[in-house]
């Protein structure tokens, strides 16, 4: 839409839209951002939304922020949903719904001019003097309680608005309706009603009679695909980890990672399984670990703080070569930093942290579906390489809701093994001519002789030793089994333009906003290419060949220069490559990458 | 072979019986040659495990000995057992995986005073609440052995360590109250100086099912000379025991300890030192290991002959 497109507000009281006069614009991307307090269930319609798009097989991604504090506050969910590929949840809004005057006054700048402005007219009166927006009025909490009775009160305003909703994108009502019913399936009969009238109401509201004549949302039909999942990055790593074969974990709540261990507890009684909620994270790693000595890999996770406090056990991990996932859900900040907002700076502690050398693997998903991929991986890393396998998501991708193609879970389960077989003796648990695992304990040895495993440094039948050669061979090997794997892993491929001057380097959630800037950049006749790297310890091979193949690097993360100028991966990638012409693009604010400031990052290195 | 586990058979597959075992022997369960100190009373606590389970006949491969850190920690390589050299104060946490997970082990931990009642405090209070069934021995000598004469959570005041040249001035921890309090199943008490008490104390604990202590006063000869004297008959002190009800009616008996009764059993636990030794409290609370194979078990009536991959399809069918 123009920016000059005259805006025609409805006034509240005037509960009959008046009519526009410009012409239908077909759109097939659209960003939708709920404003409101945290009470009022806006999670709840962004995430019917989002699992409505999931399940009509269109490209959905979310992104919300929640106060940090429990009472409440104002909070927003922010629900993109495409026609094409989605890969960050946008960075301007086309459709703002305001359910109070601070969720317009703070919010109606991140609309694009010529954007929709819904507000509950009830509550909010707007500045319909500015004619760069569209204004649509509805009296939202009167007419909930005109629908389900003076006593809902504000509660089912948000369902109204999903209604409202529908019938502006012309949603599937039915599919819809049993969002809602499934949602309160287990809550008493009355309130799953009083939804349905909710919604109801919403979409009898005579919205879309003068909406329809400033754009029409393109349904499309995409290629026949298996279908699509739709849930959130917490809960993706959460059964990837069940897939991947893990039954046992421990944890210790903290925001962000709290919802998985939820999960977990949940789910693993199902599978056989415990979870269990440790005194702390000290106790939390030490019982996971407990778990994967007594034969099977489990997993332990936490946020900054927590897996701080894990640092020790998880060196003892590392030198006791110890199978165990380790998920750390960033948040931003040292100490107790930002609770709720994302970072991405502790990829040098999930390298480094501990004390000694302590080698470890460490990998970050892209995208909801990779943390799913992701600890998979991590799962078969960690039992083929006996070490502990860090997995690093962040807050962006703990909490948003994307679509993705089911995946085939037969090919990737993995059935749990427990090996009790009697053995015939003389096993070296630290033998140093190969990767070594653990004897399970309840294996009879022929040779009546059974392993300690040991965090001092041992021999190769895990005996306490000093002995400066037995050191240096036992450090070698701790490292060199990393070697291996790295040699396993694929070279990034190269995204975009590969005879560009300029290469982005990001990792984690980065992924999307990056993707389209490149796709932007291109565009606009701007050659740029990027990698995303997913395994950032051991790195993969070939990199230093990519990056002389270009003339600038730019590595793009969510974290400090430092006093040397460089974010935490491109000081990684400069240390390792060599390359003199790795530079950082990083930021600390707390928020996940725009793309604008991406592609303005690029723009700046280009000239 | 691997075995792959249907997870959720509540009586999971024991390991494979061997036939014509061997009996367990001293010589079969003595690993390396301890590293203590000439004297240090551990050495003894070690002898007695040895002959408890020589006594017990536990599957050889069944038997894991867990520790922390410490002179007492050294333990697990000292007992040709699958074990555990873990981290200092951690080793409770650690073993509450093992029995979690594998109700076929013996799990047994090992520990001193600083690694049980310091740094693993925490641990200690929660493995107790949460009644994990293992059997933990603490080898209590009232100071820091492996670190060379700081002050531990145990010892006296007044007492003169590295850390407190002028005598320790903290109140000592009352480990028995300690335990009682949060929700130790087995609690006992014992020393070094007397192995035929210490093995029926080692026994008792063994055969209880759940969260099992023994606190032994051992001596550290090195830094700690003649701590547990005045609680040793044969130098002059008192060994003093605790007389356990028979509920055999007779008027005796009225007078005897009921191990059930946890403020009997705290009043008993604090007599000022040497106090008394043997079992202070004992009772059958579920333990967590059984709480949690219910939950399991329950679940997984609901659910009838699903697969675990079954389950997981269908989990992944509702997310559509
Ligand atoms: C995290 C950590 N802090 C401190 C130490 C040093 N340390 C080793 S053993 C020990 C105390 C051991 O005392 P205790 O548990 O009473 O055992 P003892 O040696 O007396 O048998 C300490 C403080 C350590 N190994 N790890
Ligand atoms: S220092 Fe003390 S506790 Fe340690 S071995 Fe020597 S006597 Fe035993």
């Amino acid at each position: 839409m123009s920016p000059n497109t005259a805006s025609t507000p409805i006034i509240s009281s005037n509960t009959t839209p008046t009519t526009s006069t410009k012409p239908t614009r077909k759109i097939h991307d659209v960003v939708i951002r709920l404003a409101g307090n945290s009470q009022d269930g806006i999670q709840a319609v962004g995430g019917f939304l989002a699992r409505l798009a999931g399940r009509s097989e269109q490209e959905v991604m979310t992104y919300m922020t929640i106060p940090s504090t429990i009472s409440g506050g104002p909070s927003i969910f922010q629900v993109r949903i495409g026609s094409g590929e989605v890969f960050s949840a946008g960075d301007q809004v086309d459709f703002l719904v305001a359910f109070y005057q601070h969720s317009y006054e703070n919010h109606i700048h991140s609309l694009k001019p010529g954007g929709i402005l819904l507000y509950d007219s009830d509550h909010v009166t707007p500045n319909l003097n500015d004619k760069t927006y569209h204004y649509v009025g509805v009296p939202i909490t009167s007419l909930t309680v005109e629908a389900i009775g003076g006593t809902a009160r504000d509660k089912g305003k948000n369902i109204f608005t999903l209604g409202l909703l529908a019938k502006v994108f012309d949603l599937d009502t039915a599919k819809l309706e049993k969002l809602i019913l499934d949602r309160f399936k287990s809550k008493d009969e009355s309130i799953a009603r009083n939804a349905l009238n909710a919604f109801n109401a919403g979409y009898a509201y005579p919205i879309a009679n003068y909406l329809d004549q400033l754009y029409t949302f393109e349904k499309y039909e995409k290629a026949a695909l298996r279908p699509q999942v739709t849930m959130d990055g917490n809960q993706a790593i959460a059964y990837g980890l069940i897939t991947g074969g893990v039954r046992f974990g421990a944890g210790y709540p903290i925001t962000p990672w709290s919802s998985i261990m939820e999960i977990l507890r949940a789910e693993l009684p199902k599978y056989g399984g415990i979870f269990v909620q440790a005194e702390d994270e000290l106790g939390a790693v030490s019982m996971a670990l407990g778990f994967s000595f007594a034969g099977y890999l489990a997993v332990t996770g936490s946020s900054g703080p927590g897996i701080s406090l894990k640092m020790e056990a998880l060196g003892w991990g590392c030198m006791a070569e110890m199978p165990l996932v380790v998920i750390n859900v960033q948040r931003g900040g040292p100490s107790t930093g930002l609770p709720t907002n994302v970072e991405q700076s502790d990829l040098m502690q999930a390298i480094y942290g501990s004390h000694g050398d302590a080698p470890r693997v460490v990998l970050a998903p892209q995208t909801v579906e990779d943390c799913f991929y992701t600890a998979i991986e991590a799962c078969r890393i960690a039992r083929e390489y006996s070490v502990p396998v860090i997995v690093l998501s962040d807050t962006a991708l703990a909490t948003r809701i994307e679509a993705f193609e089911e995946p085939h879970l037969e090919e990737l389960y993995v059935p749990v093994q427990l090996d009790l077989s009697p053995h015939e003796g003389n096993y070296k648990p630290y033998a140093l001519d190969r990767i070594t695992r653990h004897l399970t304990p309840g294996r009879y040895t022929a040779d009546g002789k059974y392993p300690v495993v040991s965090g001092l440094e041992h021999d190769e039948y895990g005996h306490p030793t000093a002995s400066p050669k037995l050191h240096s061979a036992m450090t070698a090997k701790r490292r060199d089994k990393l070697r291996q794997l790295a040699a396993t892993l694929p070279t990034p491929a190269i995204y975009g333009d590969e005879t560009a001057e300029i290469l982005l380097v990001g990792w984690g959630s980065t992924y999307g906003p990056i993707r389209e800037a490149v796709d932007t950049l291109r565009r606009q006749g701007h050659p740029v290419a990027a990698i995303h790297l997913r395994h950032l310890h051991p790195l993969p091979p070939r990199l230093a060949e990519i990056f002389t193949r270009f003339k600038q690097v730019l590595v793009i993360e969510m974290n400090d220069y430092g006093l040397y100028g460089y974010g935490q991966l491109a000081t990684l990638l400069r240390a390792t490559t060599v390359c003199p012409h790795i530079k950082s693009h990083c930021k600390t604010d707390g928020q996940s990458f725009r793309v604008s400031e991406i592609i303005q990052a690029v723009q700046a290195l280009a000239k | 072979m691997p075995i792959t586990l249907p997870l959720h058979a509540v009586n999971r597959p024991a390991p494979e019986a061997i036939p014509n075992r061997e009996k367990l022997t001293k010589k079969a369960l003595s690993a390396d040659h301890p590293t203590w100190c000439p004297g240090c009373g551990d050495f003894a606590v070690l002898a007695t495990f040895y002959k408890v389970l020589e006594k017990k006949n536990l599957p050889h491969e069944q038997i894991v000995t867990i520790a922390g850190i410490g002179c007492s920690s050294r333990f697990p390589y000292f007992v040709n057992t699958y074990g555990t050299h873990f981290i200092h104060g951690r080793a409770i946490p650690y073993a509450t995986g093992i029995s979690l997970a594998r109700p076929d082990l013996r799990v047994f931990v090992f520990g001193g005073d600083g690694d049980g009642y310091s740094i693993g405090g925490n641990h200690l209070d929660h493995g107790a609440r949460k009644n994990v069934r293992l059997c933990y021995i603490i080898m209590d000598n009232f100071v820091y052995g492996l670190t060379k004469k700081q002050t531990s959570p145990t010892s006296p005041i007044g007492f003169k360590s590295k850390t407190d040249p002028a005598g320790s001035i903290d109140h000592p921890i009352n480990p028995i109250k300690k335990l009682i309090a949060n929700g130790a199943t087995f609690i006992a008490r014992t020393h070094a100086a007397f192995p035929a008490h210490m093995s029926q104390m080692f026994e008792r604990a063994m055969d209880h099912d759940g969260f099992a202590v023994v606190e032994v006063l051992s001596e550290c000869v090195e830094f700690y000379e003649g701590a547990f004297d005045a609680a040793n008959s044969r130098k002059g002190g008192q060994f003093n025991l605790i007389e356990e009800k028979k509920w055999d009616g007779t008027p005796e008996d009225e007078k005897r300890h009921d191990v059930t009764d946890e403020i009997a059993a705290y009043k008993l636990a604090h007599l000022p030192f040497p106090g008394v030794f043997g079992v202070f409290y004992e009772s059958d609370r579920p333990t967590k290991n059984a709480l949690e194979y219910k939950w399991i078990e329950t679940t997984r009536e609901k659910l009838g002959a699903a697969s675990d991959l079954d389950l997981l399809k269908a989990t992944f069918n509702r997310m559509k």
